[in-house]
């Protein structure tokens, strides 16, 4: 936008000056408008910027793993968070452990909507056998719980094997279905439009359309699924780790409450140790369904004016 | 064409429920964890007792639970014992069979959910379209926000906040467990309000984690009904207010959530198992995560077929009465 207004004839100060906004006041101006998506965002980022602080303040490397610290101590002023039973820096772990759960949520989505987009794409731009199968595929195995397959998945790993990179394996081997259902709807109602056709009337190819003309139009909504995925996974992970199936190595926010549980933590008077992790997660998930509905609104406009 | 409808949703549902057991039959098999082994290691353990023939002894019980022959023969005797009601003996707790097992826990996690579902679907769809309704008072509206929240929250995590600030801080109600130490399970009234005390904290949870749903579906479709024509008629017909939100309004966006009703059991069951997990209570999902550490294969088939027949069942008997609830939609040729 600033280059045309840059580019064009220069205003004569008597003309009528048209407002030309740059983008970036556009931008401000919608998102003063969409306060969830702000809102979420801005939680993100102060939880964001608590890791990379932290990373490079703290010790984590050693201060978040056991025998590093005083166990059992409260809050106070050389260890703000306290320390757990087994001599971790809460601190520390909350700073690692808010990383590495990011990080399994961030594959699980990326996998998930990845997935869900390619099998999307196949199953509605090309439709036939494919389309058959993907969702015949897909329907037989949305109804079934998700969650209890990762269960025994997860249970019949070694245990002492399982990294994180594992568990976000595992979380989104089942994350694709829901994806690759929205993405064939949208898919399908795109591939129909007016500008679809020009462009294949005017000798496209089927993956320069795809590419340049459907994709680009679809952003909005790979963006929310990659939230939704994201959210998942984490979700995922969480439930996995409270039932100690996760990786018992790594500080993870769930199997911080996992340990503090086993430990009886709350029953022993070390309160400060499972409610860390869970205000953690509380912001986290909170965050990513604000994102999510300002995510929708962006993409559906139509939602605004219901408000 | 009704009944051609039914016959392809029965296949259907059969074929999850198929899969679904199938998926479920291999994973545990193809980990090289040994559950008799990991008993026998555990009692070694405790008491001290390691037998000198301990192999003959595994192999002795594999034999008695048929582990030992091909894994497809062993799939297919399972099936045909499930067709026959037959879901195997535990492996960790022989002699007593899974389906003892499901039975014995099955009151206290039906007793839970089924309430909780009720009162979240109920309440959170009052709600919703009290939001949606113009002439409701503003508070309504402004609960749509906190609602949306706490639906984020898995109800474990509430749980856990709960036991906190309600249980170890306040101390108005028991931390955990499904009655009181000491007290022998019997069905007088004392017994009864003893476990009640003990379930309303996982039922709070469940019933916060849940509301946020129905009531956010249900304002989305109060607001698409509000311009219906049929609502700003029986307005102009100058029908009691009441009546219009009871008759008009609700009972017309409450048909999708019907629908949904079917499709959230899933993942009711699924924070069923994490919240009576939580509270140690000795429900399915309480049996299910003792399994899942044991790698008891039999349990854990029993529990997820279980399952996953029930939500089958349920979204089946959600097809059969949503023509009842909508007299729009026959399942005939028109």
């Amino acid at each position: 936008m600033t280059q045309i207004a840059a580019v064009g004839p220069k205003p004569d100060a008597q003309e009528i000056r048209y407002e030309h906004p740059s983008r970036l006041t556009l931008t401000r101006r919608y998102l003063r408008r969409n306060k969830s998506l702000v809102l979420g965002l801005a939680i993100v980022i102060a939880l964001t910027l608590f890791t990379v602080i932290g990373s490079l303040t703290i010790d984590t490397e050693k201060r978040a793993y056991p025998l590093a610290v005083k166990p059992k101590q409260p809050p106070s002023a050389e260890y703000p968070l306290g320390t757990d039973f087994f001599g971790r820096d809460l601190l520390a772990v909350m700073v690692r452990g808010i990383w590495q759960t990011a990080v399994i949520g961030l594959i699980a989505g990326a996998i998930g909507t990845g997935v869900g987009v390619i099998l999307g794409f196949l199953s509605a731009y090309y439709g036939g056998v494919v389309d058959t199968i993907i969702r015949a595929v897909t329907e037989v195995l949305l109804p079934i719980p998700a969650f209890l397959i990762l269960v025994i998945i997860a249970g019949s790993i070694d245990r002492k094997s399982v990294t994180i990179y594992t568990m976000a394996l595992i979380v989104s081997l089942l994350a694709w279905m829901g994806p690759t259902r929205v993405m064939r709807a949208q898919v399908l109602t795109l591939k129909e439009r007016l500008f679809v056709n020009v462009a294949r009337l005017s000798g496209m190819s089927n993956l320069e359309i795809i590419f340049k003309e459907i994709l680009p139009n679809m952003l909005p909504f790979i963006l929310a699924s990659f939230v939704s995925g994201v959210f998942a996974g984490i979700f995922g992970s969480f439930g996995l780790s409270v039932l100690g199936l996760g990786p018992l190595r790594e500080p993870l926010i769930g199997n911080t409450i996992w340990f503090a549980q086993q430990q009886a933590a709350f029953f022993n008077g070390w309160w400060w140790w499972p409610l860390w992790p869970s205000l953690a997660l509380v912001l986290i998930f909170v965050s990513l369904t604000l994102i999510n509905v300002g995510l929708d609104e962006l993409a559906n406009p139509r939602v605004r004016r219901t408000e | 064409m009704r009944l051609g409808y039914l016959v392809r949703r029965i296949l259907f549902l059969i074929a999850v429920v198929w899969v679904a057991a199938t998926i479920v039959f291999f994973i545990p098999r193809l980990s090289a964890r040994n559950p008799i082994r990991e008993r026998f290691a555990e009692i070694a353990r405790s008491t001290g007792f390691a037998p000198k023939d301990l192999e003959q002894i595994i192999a002795a019980y594999e034999v008695k639970f048929g582990l030992d022959k091909p894994l497809l023969q062993q799939y297919i005797e399972y099936m045909a014992g499930v067709l026959r009601g037959d879901l195997g003996p535990s492996l960790t707790r022989y002699p007593k069979t899974v389906l003892e097992l499901i039975f014995s826990a099955l009151p206290w996690t039906i007793v839970l959910l089924m309430l909780t579902t009720l009162i979240s679907f109920a309440l959170g769809n009052l709600l919703g379209a009290l939001a949606s309704w113009p002439r409701s008072p503003k508070f309504v509206k402004g609960l749509m926000a906190p609602l949306m929240m706490l639906q984020a929250v898995p109800a474990y995590l509430l749980g856990l906040l709960l036991i906190f600030f309600i249980a170890f801080r306040l101390k108005l109600l028991p931390m955990g467990g499904a009655y009181s130490q000491g007290v022998t399970p019997s069905l007088t009234l004392e017994f009864i309000l003893d476990a009640a005390r003990h379930q309303i904290l996982p039922a709070i949870s469940l019933i916060l984690a849940s509301l946020g749903f129905w009531a956010l579906g249900m304002r989305g479709m109060g607001i698409t009904i509000q311009g219906e024509d049929y609502v700003n008629f029986a307005e102009h017909k100058g029908l009691h207010p009441r009546t219009i939100f009871t008759q008009y309004y609700v009972r017309n966006a409450l048909l999708p959530q019907i629908t949904g009703l079917a499709l959230a059991f899933g993942s009711v069951i699924v924070s069923g198992v994490l919240v009576e997990q939580l509270y140690g209570l000795p429900g399915l999902g309480g049996l299910l995560g003792d399994a899942i550490l044991k790698n008891d294969y039999f349990v854990i088939y029993g529990i997820t077929l279980f399952v996953i027949l029930s939500i089958a069942v349920l979204m089946f008997i959600v097809d059969l009465i949503y023509p009842l609830l909508d007299p729009r939609i026959r399942y005939e040729s028109r």
